[in-house]
């Protein structure tokens, strides 16, 4: 056996969960040089991608790998029915060239109609694609929630999607790594979108620059793949590179029946490589940061970026007595766009939409947080509600299970999978001034439709402010 | 240019109803669109882009964690776009640095007292000019000091050689393949 022949003396340096997949992807290391770091999968959609086809039409090349590459249509394709034209003529021109450039290049591409389309974060788990210990991009910043999976997984530009598709590798200066512990038992009524929005109201929107998360601790063990999907997903807004989750018997057991992870006995050796990646015992990190949950509660935010997020039952800060990461002159400047006022509660603001959907929060248990609440209930009748799935797969699977009934019972709006209102270039938005309780994942100023005003929260956030008319605290409709 | 605003996300550089089109040219015109016109599409005389002595503007002089939110490069291309070849800053978000490098856009990074002291300089004066010298990697503050930036070895040859990384990246295909012979295949598609 070899390794009764290692010399009792040697030592291992104890690795993190980060550092073992980077060190098995470095193809070469060269002296002042970005690493070149191999890409296992690459993902790919019709905004980004066009300009780097061209790239490679252009100096003649050819997509190395297609067989590494898959496409999906999600941020330009409407909720409605997908059967008719596209309305908008420039995103009907931006789809077209997604398929003309996956026919050229022979990619594979989930065009409308077919099974596995989807929002891209959604369907490469779905899917079986995104796996432990697997190096993931996609010209898309929250590219992060696949890190759920014990990936490294990051979002890239568009020249980097040409420089992928043409060498199948990226060139990347190695990033630091950070530890978020999080601690305790979830409180009821606290879901995973809360967690995350907690940990970026305290370290800011840069708090993560140049590092990538690790999510530790017994709460994080405690989640869903899809509650460590909408934290990881939300990593990048925290400004780290990408945020991962090391691999254990929930997520085998998630990957166990997906259609493209390694069959039979292939599937037992998997098992075995991916359960090695955890970080090792005492492995360092060059942060590190702990976080009691149990304290927690459900989380909003009343500002324009994610980092200006408060606890549902605390009052929108004033500018003056600003403490942490955001400062008073841009709190300031949120609560005009925002039109609130500093030391007022959030509770109460009445609402105009409410958007459940997006990469951050449209899977299964995300629809099924929403119906629990909106189950024998009515939506408030001034507030326009969204339901958007993350894919076909999850439209046909609440269909099943009866959600679309309740949603539409309710009053709210049951639609087509995409990314819809959380980046509104289909058509779904917010007209100006509209206030939107969103489970998206970003609040900045137009995001949501130019003068929009976004709260993010989580599901059952979003679905209790549904019911109500107003900003609610779902804890006083939980039995 | 100064825009001394912090945390400016890159909806706010270009927002997402232009990233339908399938081309890098012609997002100078909404650089900041939401910020620079009016509901009717009219200039807002109040915003510094619009004014006549920002026409020929080079240098972006912008507030802290410049470029955080999305990934999308076509932030830099409305930037390069406009005419802006460089931005300083106090630091930038990492997806956004990254792409500038990628397309030529200097994303320069200076301590705080530099940076104010450029922004202050400015205020006072819209026709503020400086110099920027990547050789030596340095910014020229009215002060007579010169601050230095870091950059990349790298990134600082590409840059001043006008190579593409994409080169660079070619010239290793050889590796590349050694990777795949000695690497099982992690994810098969088709």
């Amino acid at each position: 056996m070899l390794d009764l022949l290692v010399s009792p003396m040697t030592t291992v340096t104890p690795k993190n969960l980060f550092e073992k997949i980077w060190d098995d992807h470095v193809v070469v290391q060269e002296k002042n040089c970005p690493t070149v770091l191999y890409i296992d999968l690459h993902l790919i959609h019709e905004v980004t991608s066009p300009q780097a086809f061209d790239g490679l039409r252009n100096r003649g090349l050819k997509v190395l790998r297609p067989n590494c590459t898959v496409a999906t249509m999600d941020h330009s394709i409407p909720t409605t029915d997908r059967t008719l034209p596209i309305a908008d003529p420039i995103a009907a021109k931006q789809l077209d060239q997604l398929r003309i450039n996956c026919g050229e290049f022979g990619i594979p591409l989930f065009d409308i109609g077919n099974e596995n389309l989807g929002i891209v974060h959604v369907i490469g788990p779905e899917l079986g694609l995104t796996q432990p210990g697997v190096t993931l991009v996609c010209g898309d910043s929250h590219t992060s929630t696949h890190g759920a999976f014990g990936a490294l997984a990051f979002g890239i530009g568009t020249t980097e999607v040409e420089h992928v598709l043409a060498t199948q590798c990226l060139l990347q200066d190695k990033p630091k790594t950070y530890e978020v512990h999080f601690d305790g038992f979830v409180p009821r009524g606290v879901v995973a979108k809360d967690l995350i929005l907690a940990l970026i109201a305290k370290i800011g929107i840069g708090g993560g620059t140049g590092h990538v998360l690790e999510y530790t601790g017994e709460a994080i063990r405690s989640l869903s793949m899809e509650g460590r999907m909408t934290i990881c997903n939300m990593s990048i807004e925290g400004g780290a590179r990408a945020g991962m989750i090391g691999p254990d018997d929930t997520t085998f057991e998630y990957l166990a029946t997906r259609a493209h992870v390694p069959q039979g006995k292939d599937w037992d050796q998997a098992v075995t490589r991916w359960q090695n990646l955890q970080s090792d015992e005492g492995a360092a990190y060059d942060q590190t940061l702990s976080l009691d949950v149990s304290q927690l509660e459900p989380m909003i935010t009343y500002g324009t970026n994610p980092g200006m997020g408060i606890p549902i039952s605390q009052p929108v800060p004033k500018p003056e007595s600003a403490q942490g990461p955001v400062a008073s002159g841009a709190i300031r400047k949120a609560l005009e766009y925002m039109d609130l006022e500093g030391g007022k509660p959030l509770l109460g603001q009445p609402i105009d939409v409410v958007f459940i959907g997006s990469c951050t929060n449209s899977r299964m248990s995300d629809l099924r947080q929403a119906a629990a609440i909106l189950k024998d209930r009515k939506v408030n009748p001034g507030v326009r509600v969204l339901v958007v799935p993350g894919s076909e797969k999850i439209k046909k699977q609440a269909e099943i299970e009866n959600l679309p009934d309740i949603f539409r019972a309710a009053g709210a709006e049951w639609r087509e999978a995409g990314c819809s209102m959380c980046i509104a270039m289909n058509g779904d938005q917010l007209s100006p001034g509209e206030y939107c309780v969103s489970t998206s994942n970003r609040n900045f100023e137009g995001r949501q439709g130019k003068g929009g005003r976004t709260f993010l929260a989580s599901p059952l956030t979003a679905a209790a402010s549904a019911v109500n008319g107003m900003v609610t605290d779902v804890r006083t409709m939980l039995d | 240019m100064p825009l001394p605003i912090r945390d400016i996300d890159t909806d706010q550089i270009i927002p997402a109803r232009f990233l339908k089109t399938i081309d890098k040219k012609g997002l100078g015109e909404n650089l900041f669109n939401d910020w620079r016109y009016d509901e009717t599409g009219s200039p807002r005389a109040d915003f510094v882009l619009n004014h006549r002595k920002s026409e020929n503007a080079t240098i972006l002089l912008a507030g802290d964690n410049f470029g955080c939110g999305s990934s999308r490069e076509h932030a830099p291309w409305a930037l390069m776009g406009f005419g802006f070849r460089a931005v300083i800053s106090t630091s930038f978000a990492d997806i956004f640095r990254n792409n500038c490098l990628k397309n030529g856009l200097l994303p320069i990074i200076i301590d705080e007292v530099g940076h104010a002291e450029l922004l202050d300089a400015s205020a006072q004066n819209e026709d503020l000019a400086t110099e920027v010298n990547l050789l030596e990697q340095t910014v020229q503050l009215p002060s007579g000091r010169k601050a230095k930036f870091p950059i990349d070895e790298f990134s600082k040859k590409c840059l001043l050689a006008g190579v593409d990384q994409l080169g660079y990246l070619q010239q290793q295909s050889t590796s590349i393949s050694e990777y795949e012979t000695t690497h099982p295949r992690l994810v098969s598609t088709l």
